[in-house]
C-alpha cells in the first residue's frame, strides 16, 4: 500500500492541563486512522456531543496540535511540514463547517469566498478562467451562478450558503474534505440537497469525505463506512450497512435503538432510566457504567479494538476471542462504492 | 368528541411592524382530549412555538393576539386578566421549555426552583411536607434525591431537562406544553427524557402539546400530529394517518423526504424555500412549492375543513369532499 494521504497515529488530545490542574479532559484518546486516496470513500465519524469528533477533525486539519501521537500528511508529521508542503496540505485537505451563518463575512459579497482561494493558490490564469471554474463548481452543488453571485450572505438561505461552502471547498480541487456537521443547522427540507452535493463530491470528483455528525440517519444515507466514537475512543468501526443494521458494541446498540424512527409502526424502545450519578472507574472501559453486558474485566481494563467479524471492529471484551486490530485495517477491506 | 382538555379556536398572532402585519399564527384551530399527546410540527418560522406561547399566555409585544379563543375548563383564557392568567399558568397549564440549560437559575439549588414554583400558586405551611414532596417528584422524573441540593451546573443536560419536567408537573397540570424539550440533547438522553415525560404525563392523565420538527420523535411520542406551514395549520390527524396517508401535499413531501435506515442515497427534499412571513404568496401559501398546484390555488385561500372523518386539512384538492 502506498503512503496514505492523511494518517492519525495514536493521537491523543488533552484539554485543560496546566500549572494548577493536573488532570485534564481527554477529548481524543489514542486514535489511529488512515485516509488513503486510492479509492474515494465517505467515512462517517459519528458520536454524541463530547465524544471528541470535532476535536479529531481539528487535529486532522492541523488546527490543533496533538498532545501525544502525530498526524501525518503523505508520511510527514504536520508539525514538521515545510512551508511548501504545508501550502499543499492546505489546498488538498479542505473543510466544510457546521454553521453556514458564521462562515461568511457579512460585508463581502459571497463571490469573495470563491475568488480569494483561487487567487491565493493561483489556480486560475485569467479572470475568465476563474469565472468558469466558479460556475462549474456552483453547478455541481446545484446552484445557478446568476442566483448566487453578486449577492450578500444575508440574501441567501442557509441551504444555499452551505452549498456555497461545498463549492468553495471544491474549487481548490482537494483530495479530502472534512465536513463537520454540515447539515445540522439547516432545515429538514433543505438537508437533502446538501447531502446530495456531498455524495457528488465523491462520485463525480473522486474526493474522499470525512462526514462528522451526531446524526446517524444522515450518516447512513451518505457514507460507505462508519466510525462510532465514545468519549474520545473508537467504539466500533466498519461498513455502514453492517454497523447500522447489526451493531456489535453495546454502545452502538444503545445509540441506534435510541433513535426515534419516523414510522409509528417501528416501536421505540423507551427506557426512562439514566439519571444516576455514577463516577467512572479510571482504567476500565469507558462505557462500563451504562453497559448492560459489563463484567469484571470491563471495570479494570480498557478493551482494545477486536475484529469482531470480517471488516468490523469493536472495542469490547465480548469479542475478546477475536484478533486485535487497528481501525484502518478493517476499514480498508470494506471500502466499496456506496450505491 | 368527549370533553376536551383544551380547545384552540381561530387563533391569530400577528407582529405589527412598520411595513405591515406579519402573520406568525394565522387562524389555527385544534382541540386536545384528556391524556392525549398532540405534536405540532413545522420548519423554523412556521409558527409552532408562537402557537405554544399564545396558549401559555406568554405573547409579548410587538406580537399581539389578534383574535381567537383558548378554552380550558370552560374558560376562555385569552379574556383573563394578567393576574388570573398567572394563576392558571404553571398550575393548570405547564410549560417545559426548550433549552433546559438556560431556563434554570444558576445560583439557585434545584430544591429552590421547585419550591418557587409551588409557592407561586399554593401556600406552604410546613417545611417537612415540602421536602417529602420534592423527593417524590424527583423520583418520578428518575433523579436521585441528592439532586435536590445541587446547583444546575452540577447536572448534565438530560438531568436539567428532568428538573424542568419536575417543575412542570409539580402542581399536577391538566395540560403540558413541551417546546422542543430535547432539541439540545443527545439521542440516548433524548429517549430517556421522553420516556420520563411520558411516564409523568400518564400518571397525571395530562394532555401534552409537543412542539418540534423531529418527525421521528413525533412518530414515537404523539397520538395526533398537527402540521404547520407559514403560520397556518395545514393538516391534523392521527399519527398513523399522517405517516401512512398524508393528505396535504406539504405533509406528503415532508413524510417522503424523511431519512430512514431502509433506503439509501435517495435524497428527496422539498423544492423551493419556505415563504417569508412578511410576504406570503396569494392564495394557498404552499402554492409556489406544491407539485399538485392548480390555477385556483394561486388565487383562493383554501379553508381548513374535515376532509375525512377526524382528519382536517386546508387544501383545494379536498374541498367539496367534506364528510
Amino acid at each position: 500500500m502506498s503512503i496514505p494521504l492523511l494518517e492519525a497515529r495514536n493521537v491523543t488530545r488533552v484539554f485543560g492541563t496546566g500549572l494548577f490542574k493536573k488532570t485534564g479532559n481527554v477529548a481524543v484518546d489514542n486514535i489511529s486512522l488512515t485516509i488513503s486516496e486510492d479509492r474515494p470513500t465517505i467515512t462517517a465519524i459519528a458520536g454524541e456531543s463530547g465524544s471528541g469528533k470535532t476535536t479529531l477533525a481539528r487535529l486532522l486539519l492541523g488546527a490543533l496540535p496533538a498532545t501525544e501521537g502525530e498526524v501525518l500528511y503523505k508520511g510527514d508529521p504536520l508539525s514538521k511540514l515545510s512551508r511548501h508542503k504545508w501550502r499543499e496540505f492546505r489546498r488538498e485537505v479542505q473543510t466544510i463547517f457546521q454553521d453556514p451563518f458564521d462562515a461568511f463575512n457579512p460585508f463581502y459579497k459571497v463571490d469573495h469566498v470563491l475568488t480569494v482561494p483561487l487567487s491565493i493558490f493561483k489556480l486560475a490564469r485569467s479572470r475568465q478562467e476563474a469565472n468558469s471554474q466558479i460556475v462549474e463548481a456552483l453547478e455541481l452543488v446545484g446552484l445557478r451562478a446568476e442566483d448566487t453571485l453578486g449577492r450578500y450572505p444575508h440574501q441567501l438561505s442557509g441551504g444555499q450558503r452551505q452549498r456555497l461552502m461545498v463549492a468553495r471547498a471544491l474549487l481548490l480541487k482537494p483530495k479530502v474534505i472534512l465536513a463537520d456537521e454540515p447539515v445540522s443547522m439547516v432545515d429538514a427540507s433543505l438537508r437533502a440537497t446538501i447531502l446530495e452535493s456531498i455524495l457528488k463530491l465523491k462520485e463525480e470528483r473522486s474526493i474522499t469525505v470525512l462526514y462528522i455528525t451526531h446524526d446517524l440517519t444522515t450518516a447512513y444515507q451518505v457514507s460507505d463506512r462508519m466510525i462510532v466514537l465514545y468519549k474520545g475512543s473508537i467504539a466500533e468501526a466498519g461498513d455502514v450497512e453492517q454497523v447500522i443494521h447489526d451493531p456489535q458494541h453495546p454502545y452502538t446498540k444503545l445509540l441506534i435503538s435510541s433513535i426515534p424512527q419516523p414510522d409509528p409502526k417501528e416501536k421505540w424502545e423507551k427506557d426512562a432510566h439514566g439519571g444516576a450519578l455514577r463516577p467512572l472507574t479510571p482504567g476500565g472501559c469507558k462505557f462500563v457504567d451504562r453497559c448492560p453486558a459489563a463484567f469484571d474485566r470491563c471495570h479494570s481494563t480498557l478493551p482494545p479494538l477486536y475484529m469482531s467479524s470480517p471488516g468490523r471492529a469493536a472495542a469490547c471484551f465480548l469479542y475478546r476471542d477475536h484478533p486485535v486490530v487497528e481501525a484502518s485495517e478493517v476499514l480498508d477491506t470494506t471500502a466499496q462504492p456506496a450505491l | 368528541m368527549t370533553d376536551p382538555a383544551l380547545q384552540v379556536e381561530n387563533l391569530r398572532v400577528y407582529y405589527h411592524t412598520r411595513t405591515g402585519p406579519v402573520k406568525a399564527v394565522d387562524d389555527v384551530t385544534f382541540s386536545l382530549e384528556k391524556g392525549e399527546r398532540l405534536g405540532l410540527v413545522g420548519e423554523s418560522g412556521s409558527g409552532k412555538t408562537t402557537t405554544a406561547l399564545a396558549i401559555m399566555g406568554m405573547i409579548k409585544p410587538p406580537a399581539i393576539i389578534e383574535s381567537g379563543r383558548v378554552i380550558l375548563n370552560g374558560r376562555n383564557l385569552l379574556q383573563l386578566s394578567k393576574e388570573q392568567y398567572r394563576r392558571v399558568r404553571g398550575n393548570q397549564i405547564a410549560l417545559i421549555p426548550q433549552g433546559a440549560m438556560n431556563s434554570l437559575n444558576p445560583v439557585m439549588r434545584v430544591r429552590s426552583h421547585i419550591i418557587d414554583t409551588i409557592e407561586a400558586h399554593r401556600r406552604i405551611k410546613r417545611k417537612e411536607d415540602i421536602s417529602g414532596q420534592i423527593q417524590s417528584l424527583l423520583a418520578k422524573v428518575g433523579l436521585p434525591s441528592e439532586v435536590s441540593g445541587m446547583y444546575p451546573h452540577e447536572l448534565s443536560g438530560g438531568m436539567k431537562q428532568r428538573v424542568t419536567i419536575a417543575m412542570g408537573i409539580c402542581l399536577e397540570p391538566s395540560v403540558i406544553v413541551a417546546d422542543e424539550p430535547t432539541s439540545a440533547l443527545d439521542v440516548v438522553v433524548q429517549m430517556q427524557v421522553m420516556a420520563t415525560l411520558e411516564k409523568a404525563q400518564q400518571e397525571l392523565n395530562a394532555a401534552v402539546i409537543l412542539v418540534g420538527h423531529d418527525m421521528g420523535l413525533m412518530a414515537q411520542f404523539c397520538d395526533r400530529i398537527g402540521v404547520m406551514y407559514a403560520g397556518k395549520l395545514v393538516e391534523i390527524g392521527s399519527v398513523e394517518q399522517i405517516f401512512e396517508d398524508p393528505l396535504h401535499p406539504y405533509t406528503q413531501l415532508l413524510i417522503s423526504s424523511l431519512p430512514k435506515f431502509d433506503k439509501k442515497g435517495d435524497f428527496k427534499g422539498i423544492p423551493g424555500l419556505p415563504p417569508s412571513a412578511k410576504n406570503l404568496p396569494p392564495g394557498c401559501t404552499f402554492n409556489p412549492r406544491c407539485p399538485k398546484v392548480m390555477d385556483h390555488c394561486r388565487e383562493v385561500e383554501p379553508r381548513f375543513l374535515e376532509a375525512r372523518p377526524d382528519r382536517w386539512t386546508s387544501c383545494h384538492l379536498y374541498e367539496g369532499a367534506e364528510s
